[in-house]
């Protein structure tokens, strides 16, 4: 919402500043978003310097111009003028302005092939003068002015451009805005004049509200001017039209769009003559197609509001009119509307159709019902004095009564959220101010809501009113008690945060990426989860819900890799989404990590390889409290891991999940290992075996080592053997250590044997030779036993 | 003297004459080893009258000790010798670089939020969690945002069905109504999260994180609200003094609504918080509406209080001077090392925000 604060002024009585009427606005609610120099038709107009005029290469006669124009680059302008040369300060008219000889609109065209954005001016064009022969000349002083308007219009007045939260319609418009600053102190409201003027003839145009379900019309007010001259708008007029950014196009439509800004009451003028017959209100019938204003045709659904006559749609209600009634310069007789359409249909016709307005978006929020009469009055005087007529009665049509609504307000309530005493006096002589009328009773007071406010609806708006006026500034501040009750993260909330700074802690970065994610690479991690689609996405590669962490962090992994940064850990912590329906998502860690080969390192070792991201993952369980030896690891894994080179862990009983790990499949990307641990498995494992640290008994005795070399088949798990050392002797075993897995040489090509270190020492004495055989014994049937396993002699 | 103490006294002599390690070692093991001259010795024990042995065992033990001395001593001197020598042999270039240590980075994100966890955790309040995706209702009906109203337009949600009945949040403001309809008040609570809305441009991801909170018992009033945000800013700027202004506003969930600038000034191209005559806005907040009280199954005539609505990713920005929003999901190797923050650099209460 734009205004000047000399337009203020025809309704606000007030001393104050401009300054201080902005700081104001932005105390009470009505945010100020900028404050730009007025506006006006030649402002547009702009000191230009030719930099180059090169020869047209399609034309003798013109010239194709470098212009300078103030901007980062310079433009190309086609000029016919004879005198158009290099380094010539002149006056350039931006496409869009309207040159004042003609009244042309300049747009960008073609001029014999080549594009010109703009023109470069004669004085006759701009009416300085009647020369036309060639293009100004302007002195060297204006060298510093370049890009600056020529036309330098001294005028202290800025366009105050205010932010209108949704709630408030009467503030789209001036006396709205007066108001608000009237009750809030600054300066008298002023009255609407009552003009009183001839109705001279009887208004005998028929005009209907059809009886539709859901018929968004309510009141539809009109009246007939005839015999009129539509003409430009007096120079008034066109400067507060083009101080809201409008342009001037007529007299007749220039002052409804004037009464629109003024009083917030949107009309519309028909060109009578064009209308068949009668206006009838109604719903629309699907497939009913209308040219709007815009010069769009569009093809309506039913139920939509229409102003139509005979033939058929004239007007969207409340949102656009039509080509076939507009008016024109031409036009000798007109019907002046002002009604009032249902906020609800507007917005949902307008959505429909993709239609935006000013008066779409004033009736969407709700336009003052009995503000009709007022509008109508204006308009009519505003026409008749600029281009003569007469104007017939006003007739309205009404199907719904408003009345005005009234709440019972119990005046505590303000202290009661505010927390500061407010005199009822004062609570009173703000509402009275706003325009609310009040009636003390008993217990309360009852209030009469203005028919502008149709945003107040109980006691707690009322509030906000007083408030509002009265000032943030004056609730006193309340020091927050430093008391807790409840512990600030629950149990998952620790193991989110613990996960976090885990895996973060073993050189991975931690990234935060799109929860959504690209339908094509989404696909090769979705394995049984549905496509959650979004209906409306920001582009076609964020297109559905992830169904993995991987699709993202591999394409910023790539994107990175590009960059030239080889070694790489990344990981997030973050929603996985395994439906549409609310709740559908859990919570994954996922690590990925790639080497590049071609690295130099003085010191380069080791090479990345799953062992290494098996190592963070099984530190990151430990250090989220899941022991080493409640876990059991498989080597099942969904179809985006290599087959053979990765694998899951969960819980012994296999009934929790904690992750997956492994190198990703190489047809997805090549030489990266990852993990991914599902947070709320574990936690929820971890919630239900509760355990705290045993004792701790240290044994003095001896301890000693023996070596085991088997023979196991080529495909046997390494694991199998450990377990089956283990259940051998639990107090005995302390260790046990893979330190040597081989194929080839002299084992069977099927085979591969696999060098295990046991530790074994007792609690209670020194083991004796006699003990230790026995227990290597042991050892061996056990996994000879258990497993396919042979000890190799 | 006996043959024994002669003994005695040509081995003292070569111990003192051994030069290195390996000399040494053979001496001892003439001395103490298996048939070395003390085990002779004590093998004549046997031979000995009883009355005798006491003292003949006490004098081998004796000498026993003196060798064993000497010997050590001797040990030490030539380990020290060679260690020396080693030492002054050994020379690295102490310039080459060290071995890589990889500790991994923490989001400014993550770390934000918990510098806020903590700054609201030492005046009581918990931290909740709700869903990414949520139903139309919880998004927007319990939250008095009436279907058809422009007020939507400020969110440009993304919708998941046809029907337009499940969407991605558009503000963490779903979560007071979950809590509330799970429990019973009062409540107080702080909510971060993700939240999503369709728009994409400078200032604007279609991603971004919230943080909610809400305090509802008997007699919360504005001035608490006030005094929490007041506390809230200082310690999360870490200054002393903070200028701040409610102004007036609009959110269908709060009435009366208010948005919360602070002042700022330009110093070298950054920005100063807390002080000049600068206004930035950065965060949403009201007295909790009676109506998403009683959507929430909680008596507006005898609960009432405050709900807030930040932008961490903003907070952020302004914290760690972080010029644009869209770096913060963009994943650069060397964004994420510059801004990222060290996994044991965890704020905590008693240690401060920063370190």
């Amino acid at each position: 919402m734009k205004f000047t604060k000399d337009w203020l002024n025809d309704h606000l009585k007030t001393n104050k500043s401009e300054n201080q009427i902005i700081e104001k606005l932005n105390r009470i609610g009505l945010e100020v978003e900028k404050v730009d120099p007025i506006k006006n038709e030649l402002s547009d107009f702009v000191v230009a310097k030719i930099i180059r005029a090169n020869k047209h290469p399609n034309a003798d006669r013109l010239k194709l111009c470098d212009v300078d124009i103030g901007g980062k680059e310079n433009i190309k302008v086609v000029c016919g003028a004879p005198n158009a040369h290099d380094g010539l300060l002149t006056i350039y008219a931006p496409p869009g302005s309207i040159i004042p000889k003609n009244g042309m609109k300049l747009e960008v065209s073609k001029i014999r092939g080549e594009t010109s954005h703009g023109m470069l001016c004669s004085e006759s064009e701009l009416k300085l003068s009647n020369e036309s022969e060639g293009i100004i000349e302007l002195g060297q002083k204006f060298n510093s002015s370049i890009g600056k308007p020529y036309f330098n219009k001294k005028s202290n007045n800025n366009v105050i451009e205010l932010s209108i939260t949704p709630n408030r319609p009467d503030c789209l418009g001036i006396r709205g805005i007066a108001r608000d600053l009237f009750a809030s102190g600054y300066g008298d409201l002023k009255e609407i004049k009552k003009v009183k003027f001839k109705k001279t003839f009887k208004h005998n145009f028929k005009v209907k509200i059809e009886k539709n379900k859901n018929q968004a019309c309510s009141i539809f007010g009109s009246c007939l001017i005839k015999n009129i001259k539509n003409k430009e708008s007096p120079s008034w007029l066109k400067e507060r039209i083009l101080a809201l950014g409008l342009r001037p196009i007529s007299a007749v439509v220039d002052v409804t769009n004037y009464v629109m800004f003024d009083l917030n009451r949107p009309l519309h003028a028909y060109d009578l003559d064009k209308i068949k017959n009668s206006i009838s209100v109604r719903n629309s019938k699907k497939g009913e197609t209308f040219k709007a204003l815009d010069n769009k045709t569009y093809t309506l659904n039913e139920n939509m509001c229409v102003i139509a006559d005979d033939e058929g749609p004239l007007g969207l209600g409340g949102i656009i009119g039509g080509e076939r009634s507009g008016t024109e310069l031409v036009s000798k007789n007109i019907l002046i509307e002002a009604a009032y359409f249902d906020p609800g249909v507007t917005r949902k016709t307008a959505k429909i159709l993709e239609i935006n307005s000013d008066a779409k978006f004033r009736f969407e929020r709700g336009i003052d019902p009995q503000s009709v009469k007022e509008g109508l009055t204006m308009a009519s005087k505003l026409i008749i004095e600029i281009c003569g007529g007469e104007v017939s009665n006003f007739d309205i049509q009404e199907t719904i009564k408003f009345k005005k609504k009234i709440i019972k307000f119990d005046p505590k309530l303000v202290s009661r959220t505010i927390g500061i005493n407010v005199k009822e006096k004062n609570i009173m002589n703000i509402l009275n101010k706003l325009g609310f009328e009040t009636k003390k009773k008993v217990k309360n007071i009852e209030i009469k809501v203005p028919s502008w406010r149709p945003d107040i609806f109980g006691e707690i708006d009322l509030v906000e009113e007083v408030i509002r006026i009265l000032g943030f500034e004056n609730v006193k501040s309340i020091e927050p008690e430093k008391v807790r009750t409840k512990p600030t993260l629950n149990f998952y909330q620790k193991h989110f945060h613990l996960a976090q700074r885990s895996v973060a802690s073993k050189g991975y970065y931690e990234t935060i990426t799109w929860s959504f994610s690209d339908e094509k690479i989404n696909d090769s991690f979705r394995e049984n989860f549905e496509t959650t689609r979004i209906i409306n996405p920001i582009s076609s590669d964020l297109g559905v819900l992830r169904n993995s962490l991987y699709p993202n962090l591999i394409y910023y992994m790539e994107k990175n890799l590009n960059r030239g940064f080889g070694d790489q850990s990344l990981f997030e912590i973050g929603p996985v989404f395994t439906g549409n329906k609310p709740g559908n998502q859990i919570t994954v860690v996922c690590g990925i990590k790639k080497q590049l080969y071609d690295e130099e390192d003085y010191k380069r070792d080791n090479h990345l390889d799953v062992f290494e991201i098996k190592k963070d993952l099984m530190q990151t369980l430990v250090e989220l409290g899941i022991d080493k030896e409640e876990i059991l690891i498989e080597d099942k894994s969904p179809s985006y891991y290599h087959p053979g080179i990765s694998g899951s862990i969960s819980s012994k009983d296999g009934k929790h999940l904690f992750a997956y790990f492994g190198q990703i499949h190489p047809k997805i990307t090549l030489e990266s290992y990852g993990f991914e641990i599902f947070l709320e498995n574990l936690v929820n494992f971890k919630s239900h075996n509760k355990k705290s640290k045993e004792s701790l008994l240290l044994s003095d005795f001896q301890k000693s080592d023996r070596d085991f070399a088997f023979l196991v088949n080529k495909d046997t798990k390494a694991q199998l053997l450990v377990d089956a050392i283990k259940i051998t002797d639990k107090s005995l075993i302390k260790n046990i250590k893979i330190f040597d897995v081989y194929e080839g040489g002299n084992i069977p090509s099927d085979k591969k044997s696999i060098a295990i270190k046991v530790t074994i020492q007792s609690d209670h004495k020194t083991l004796n030779e006699s003990d230790l055989s026995n227990i290597s014994n042991r050892i061996i049937k056990s996994v000879e036993e258990h497993t396919d396993a042979k000890l190799r002699s | 003297m006996s043959e024994f103490e002669k003994k005695i006294i040509a081995f003292k002599e070569k111990i003192k004459n051994s030069k290195n390690q390996k000399e040494l070692f053979s001496i001892s093991s003439e001395i103490f080893g298996k048939n070395g001259i003390i085990n002779s010795e004590f093998k004549k024990l046997g031979s000995i009258p009883v009355e005798e042995k006491k003292i003949f065992a006490a004098s081998i033990n004796k000498f026993k000790q003196e060798l064993s001395d000497i010997y050590k001593a001797k040990v030490n001197k030539i380990l020290d010798k060679d260690i020396i020598e080693k030492v002054q042999k050994e020379k690295i270039d102490i310039t080459l670089p060290e071995k890589e240590f990889k500790i991994g980075k923490v989001h400014p994100v993550s770390q934000v939020i918990d510098e806020i966890s903590c700054i609201f955790s030492e005046i009581g309040f918990s931290v909740e969690e709700g869903p990414d995706v949520e139903n139309e209702y919880n998004n927007f009906t319990a939250l008095n945002t009436p279907e058809n109203h422009p007020a939507k337009d400020m969110h440009d949600t993304f919708y998941l069905d046809e029907d337009m009945k499940t969407l991605l949040r558009t503000h963490t403001s779903p979560v007071q109504v979950r809590t509330m309809l799970k429990g019973k008040p009062p409540f107080k609570i702080i909510a971060p999260g993700r939240t999503y809305r369709s728009d994409s441009d400078q200032t604007h991801t279609p991603m971004f994180h919230q943080l909610e909170g809400l305090h509802i018992d008997k007699d919360i009033t504005m001035g608490h609200l006030k005094g929490c945000l007041n506390y809230f800013i200082k310690e999360f700027f870490e200054v002393e003094k903070i200028k701040m202004r409610f102004r007036p506003s609009h959110f269908p969930f709060t009435e009366p609504s208010a948005e919360v600038d602070i002042g700022y000034r330009m110093e070298n191209n950054k920005i100063i918080i807390g002080e000049g005559d600068k206004w930035l806005e950065i965060l949403g907040c009201g007295m909790v509406h009676p109506n998403v009280l009683k959507n929430c199954k909680v008596d507006p005539s005898k609960f009432q209080g405050f709900a807030f609505g930040i932008g961490i990713d903003r907070l952020a920005m302004l914290k760690y001077g972080i010029n644009d929003l869209r770096s913060f999901f963009e994943c650069d190797y060397r964004w994420l090392n510059h801004y990222g923050f060290d996994p044991l650099d965890v704020p905590t209460n008693y240690r401060g925000l920063s370190r």
